[in-house]
């Protein structure tokens, strides 16, 4: 019975390919004289130079972090290159000078940086292995005051917000990779929405790693001063290579007073073939500081990746302030996924609403990890989680580990879990009405995961279950 | 249009069918009736394609081809509809989308156009009517939170938009007050041509009042023990099952 | 080795010059002090042991108890447990049998009860076959403790078919002469095919005394055989006590625990069990109430290995004061343990502001055709149902401790021993009441 689902051929990872660039990379290794290299490359000014080398000193004192429920080998880091960028891309371009070559590459992609009127609605800035290939709708987006460009210009032209923001929320001790990305990154996002302006469109970050051997660092940092309203969306894709590459980054998000921020990522970097050769090692921190009144949302859909180690966390620092978690994360063949979230509850009235769909397929292995603390000031705090996870076949693992500290008796805290396999009456009652087995599955994984979508934007949620459908293909049978 | 052909099957290694043939030609109404256990719903599930059932012995050729060949998908695009005892709860997939799937899938079966939602949503309103259904339930998930009622004139709805050319309803009427009974047999009885062939699969006598059958059975032990006429079924409501289970 | 474990150099030199023990007793201690050395106390970076320090227990050096003797004590300390008085009964005063105390004769034909030491005596081959082999000595600091200073205990052997005519406490009573001593208490239970027994286990001590329980016990459940075991820890308010009971459960066998705890200074109790035979099944359940600084840390292992078992866990704490109660349950399900059906419920109630829960509810799941479950709340009494409870003319006070009553009752209404739960519910009922 299984033969005519064996015999659908997995759809291949249509964003496998390379573009052949000329590019300025740096030998394989890590040291001291690397980071200044990275650094001078990017005509920094001291100040960040010393906090580079501060955090690289930190981070010859740890040790890489194998408490996950995932298994990796100890990564090389001398054999890993820090540093490559296309030589075609030169500081402060505009998008009409970028290499053609390039804007191909995520026309490829789906991201047009020319033709705007196809993404009308949002704002885009493309990094390419470890600089920005340039950033749209800069000037629209500079009449309300947002500032949206890309790291390294922000350090330039905006020192002081980089300088106040950068480490406040993810400290360069943080944890090893965190310390790695402080030492060694590349470029990123850089957004500040001033007080009281609602960001009338979405802004959007899209990662693409090309270079071989090359890790990606970037490093995202979003400041919503008070009462202000931006929704960011995160996008990443990488080569299919045969090894495995690492991509290490840091996501800052600074909520000012009464500000809301609304943060969904659709992961989907190479996750390696189906017996687990090549595919990103996803090793990923990413936090929010909600200050009075102020709401964080992170939405992720995880699909891609040979490994995912991200925690995207909330700390409810300020009376009254909401962190909201929603995920879905789908594994398939030899992909490890160790994912959840973190609300750390310090303020009054805090509130926190965790939904985690875990989904596992093939030899995978998918966990939700999170952690609910709430501190003895945390009057009033509420959180509500739910985890449920599904199984398809009988050679993956689900596996929960939720972590529940209360240290404060107003608060109330709920935490509901559940596994089972994927409904066998459901997929007979799909097929009974005439869906084969796939569209079956697609229906019912996309329906449990139902409530994490509908948090997603609209172009996000149909990407995502898009992507889900593929993602499952060759998962039954 | 149906033709069992002795037909063995088993569930975790017990045998359920032990020997059912039955033929069923097109225009007809059949009742199956039988005491609990006697593997009515069994037979039904086995038509349909449920992988809980093997089938050991015998043959049951619909329409020309050997059914026991084909997957569920490809009985029901074929025109096979089994209107499930206990109807399935699909979380998070609306009424409306899981409808229009499985419309579609049929239609690509037969050749025909998919049609989009708008126009799928023409096609539901008076299908709506014909069971007597808020059109709200469209956008509720497939048959979660629904009252036991709810669910079965889901089912029929499903059956009015799918337009099967063998229907099998097994046990619709259990657990249904009598108004929610006449609504899902007027349904029944507004969508049976000529071309069609029903299979009513119940315990009781009561739904054969409203939906009038050309010939009963009764199923007893994995076994047709007795077939007649509709009023065989009086019969047996009258004197129940034990006096055909002696007989046989 | 550090310091910590250094100073039972010398106790552990002692024990193994005593006379008495067969060869492969003393191979197994030897062993269990050697992991024990390489082991050491856990500390909170061991996932295990996250949220309880055991530093008060390590940084203390405790005794082995030498020369006991029977004291007038014994007598008060046996009408504090909980339970009925006909039932058989084994005493323990200090970690030593008290015969005179006893009554082992009344569980029936096919069930053998004795202590370890005669045990030792009268069936070596059977206690060899089964000591240490459950409990895992090679892996957890404690057990390897208790196994290497193991003094006496109780070994209970019931033979296919039988069900004991009654159920067996046993009492293990601390008084004055404990004071700064460890005691290690055993229990060894071997049910074979389709036998059922019930032991009630009591921690029981005088009040003020300091002293360290380090209790191990084993519990082999043949197939369909039915294991009820009820342990109530209501040691004194200085004392620390870590308790591990590793179960192993056939084909169809039933394993059912329940804990109550409301002593010491430092609690832990394990109840661990592998669900080895298809369609076995295992509910544990638990109530632990303390106040002041105590702090009481439950954990729970459930293992699937076979199919179609099932596993019920319901625990709930009620914390006043600055206490810190901890609960950990893990579910395992292995590849083969297929239709398990599982199901954690952990709940705290916080009475004072500063009292504190951490709670670990974890699943690790490797096959598909599983149904599971936990849920897990930590909050304090409902003011909706106060305000109905006063609206009736019930008094604040007296409103808050019917609800808080209430609370426990849940869990112990599944004891399934009558005067035991009577007896549990009227000391919890007093407590929330004598406020």
């Amino acid at each position: 019975m299984s033969s005519p689902i064996d015999t659908l051929v997995n759809r291949e990872y249509q964003y496998g390919f390379v573009t052949e660039v000329q590019s300025d990379t740096l030998a394989p290794g890590l040291n001291e004289d690397v980071i200044r290299l990275i650094s001078s490359k990017k005509q920094e000014p001291e100040w960040l130079l010393d906090w580079r080398l501060k955090a690289y000193r930190r981070w010859l004192t740890m040790t890489e972090p194998h408490w996950g429920n995932v298994k990796f080998d100890p990564i090389d880091y001398q054999a890993q290159r820090y540093y490559s960028a296309p030589t075609s891309v030169k500081p402060k371009q505009s998008l009409d000078e970028v290499d053609p070559e390039l804007l191909d590459t995520y026309k490829k992609l789906g991201i047009s940086l020319t033709e705007q009127k196809l993404l009308a609605g949002v704002a885009v800035d493309a990094v390419f292995d470890s600089v920005s290939v340039g950033t749209t709708m800069k000037e629209e987006l500079s009449r309300y005051g947002i500032i949206f460009c890309s790291f390294n210009e922000a350090v330039h032209n905006h020192p002081d917000l980089v300088q106040k923001y950068l480490g406040s929320v993810v400290p360069y001790s943080d944890n090893f990779f965190a310390a790695l990305n402080s030492a060694v990154f590349g470029d990123g996002s850089f957004c500040y929405v001033p007080k009281g302006v609602h960001c009338p469109i979405e802004l959007s970050t899209y990662f693409r790693i090309n270079a071989a051997e090359t890790g990606q660092f970037e490093r995202t940092l979003i400041v919503a001063d008070e009462g202000s309203y931006v929704s960011y969306l995160e996008g990443c894709t990488a080569p299919k290579r045969s090894t495995h590459q690492l991509h290490a980054a840091i996501v800052e998000i600074v909520a000012l007073d009464n500000a809301q921020v609304k943060y969904s990522t659709v992961q989907n970097w190479y996750a390696g073939d189906k017996d687990g050769r090549g595919g990103i090692f996803n090793f990923v921190t990413k936090r929010a500081k909600a200050f009075a009144n102020a709401k964080v949302s992170w939405t992720q859909v995880e699909t891609g990746s040979a490994i995912t180690w991200k925690y995207p966390s909330v700390i409810l620092q300020g009376d009254n302030s909401t962190g909201e978690f929603y995920s879905v994360a789908v594994t398939n063949h030899k992909q490890q996924a160790d994912t959840g979230t973190k609300m750390i509850h310090r303020g009054r009235n805090t509130k926190s609403t965790i939904i985690s769909k875990g989904i596992s397929a093939g030899d995978s292995q998918n966990s939700y990890r999170g952690r609910v603390q709430v501190l003895p000031r945390a009057e009033g705090a509420r959180n509500y989680t739910q985890c449920d996870s599904m199984l398809i076949g009988n050679r993956c693992g689900a596996h929960t580990f939720p972590y529940i500290e209360v240290a404060n008796n107003s608060s109330t805290t709920e935490h509901e879990a559940s596994t089972s396999k994927i409904g066998e009456d459901q997929i007979f009652y799909c097929k009974a009405r005439g869906l084969n087995a796939e569209h079956a599955i697609s229906l019912i994984v996309s329906g449990f995961c139902k409530e994490v979508f509908k948090e997603l934007p609209m172009e996000f949620a149909l990407e995502a279950q898009a992507l889900l459908g593929i993602t499952l293909e060759g998962s039954v049978g | 249009m149906l033709k069992i052909e002795n037909l063995h099957a088993t569930a975790g290694g017990k045998e359920i069918l032990k020997g059912v043939s039955l033929t069923v030609n097109a225009g007809e109404v059949h009742a199956i009736m039988g005491p609990n256990g006697s593997g009515k719903s069994t037979l039904a599930q086995v038509i349909a394609g449920h992988p809980g059932f093997e089938v050991t012995q015998g043959s049951i050729v619909y329409d020309g081809e050997n059914l026991l060949d084909l997957q569920p998908e490809e009985r029901a695009q074929h025109g096979v509809f089994l209107a499930f005892q206990y109807p399935v709860e699909i979380p998070g997939v609306t009424n409306a989308y899981f409808l229009r799937s499985a419309y579609n899938e049929i239609r690509k079966a037969r050749g025909e156009q998919q049609v989009d939602p708008m126009e799928f949503l023409d096609v539901m309103e008076q299908k709506l009517k014909l069971v007597d259904m808020d059109p709200d339930m469209l956008h509720r998930s497939v048959n979660a939170g629904f009252s036991g009622g709810e669910k079965k004139r889901n089912e029929i709805l499903q059956m009015a938009v799918l337009e099967p050319k063998l229907a099998i309803l097994d046990e619709t009427d259990s657990g249904l007050d009598i108004d929610a009974l006449r609504v899902v047999a007027g349904g029944v009885n507004a969508l049976k041509k000529p071309t069609n062939a029903t299979i009513v699969v119940t315990h009781y006598q009561r739904l054969l009042n409203y939906i009038v059958p050309d010939k009963v059975h009764v199923l007893a032990h994995g076994k047709i023990v007795k077939s007649g006429g509709k009023e065989l079924a009086l019969e047996l409501e009258a004197r129940g099952y034990d006096w055909v289970l002696e007989a046989a | 080795m550090s310091a910590a474990l250094a100073k039972y150099a010398e106790a552990f030199a002692a024990a193994e010059a005593a006379p008495g023990s067969p060869a492969w007793l003393a191979e197994l201690r030897k062993a269990a002090h050697a992991e024990f050395n390489s082991i050491g106390f856990p500390t909170t970076r061991n996932e295990n042991w996250h949220y309880t320090s055991v530093t008060p227990i390590a940084e203390r050096t405790f005794r082995p108890l030498k020369g006991a003797q029977s004291s007038a004590a014994i007598g008060g300390l046996i009408e504090r447990a909980v339970g009925d008085a006909s039932w058989a009964r084994a005493v323990f005063l200090n970690g030593q049998f008290e015969p005179s105390h006893s009554s082992l004769a009344s569980l029936g034909r096919g069930v053998r009860v004795s202590t370890l030491t005669a045990a030792l005596a009268e069936q070596p081959d059977f206690v060899s076959a089964h000591l240490g082999k459950l409990a895992a000595w090679n892996a957890q600091a404690f057990t390897a403790f208790n196994t290497a200073f193991v003094q006496d205990g109780l070994v209970v052997r019931v033979a296919r078919g039988v069900k004991a005519e009654m159920p067996l406490h046993v009492l293990h009573l601390v008084d004055k002469q404990a004071a700064g001593c460890m005691i290690h208490p055993r229990l060894l239970v071997v049910l074979e095919p389709s036998a059922e027994l019930t032991v009630v286990e009591s921690y029981i001590s005088e009040r003020g005394v300091e002293y360290f329980t380090n209790g191990v016990g084993e519990a082999t459940l043949g197939d369909g055989a039915r294991f009820y075991h009820c342990k109530v820890q209501r040691e004194s308010r200085e004392a620390f006590h870590v308790g591990t009971l590793q179960a192993t459960q056939g084909r169809d066998s039933l394993f059912h625990s329940f804990s109550y705890a409301s002593g010491g200074a430092l609690s832990r109790t394990n109840t661990y069990t592998r669900l080895a035979g298809q369609g076995a099944e295992v509910r544990l359940n638990g109530l632990y109430l303390i106040d002041g600084a105590q702090h009481a840390d439950h954990q729970t292992i459930v293992e699937h290995i076979a199919p179609g078992c099932a596993s019920r866990e319901l625990y709930k704490g009620i914390l006043d004061g600055e206490s810190h109660g901890v609960f950990n349950g893990k579910v395992y399900v292995e590849p083969e343990a297929q239709q398990t059906d599982g199901k954690q419920t952990n709940h705290a109630l916080l009475l004072s502001p500063t009292a504190r829960v951490d709670t670990k509810p974890q699943l690790e799941i490797f096959a598909d055709d599983v149904k599971c479950t936990h849920g897990a709340t930590v909050g304090r009494l409902d003011d909706i149902a106060l305000f109905y409870l006063k609206s009736r003319g019930m008094g604040a006070d007296h409103a808050r401790a019917v609800l808080t009553y209430a609370f426990a009752a849940e869990v112990l209404e599944t004891v399934e021993l009558d005067e035991l739960r009577d007896g549990l519910e009227k000391i919890a009922f007093e407590r929330f009441t004598r406020a």
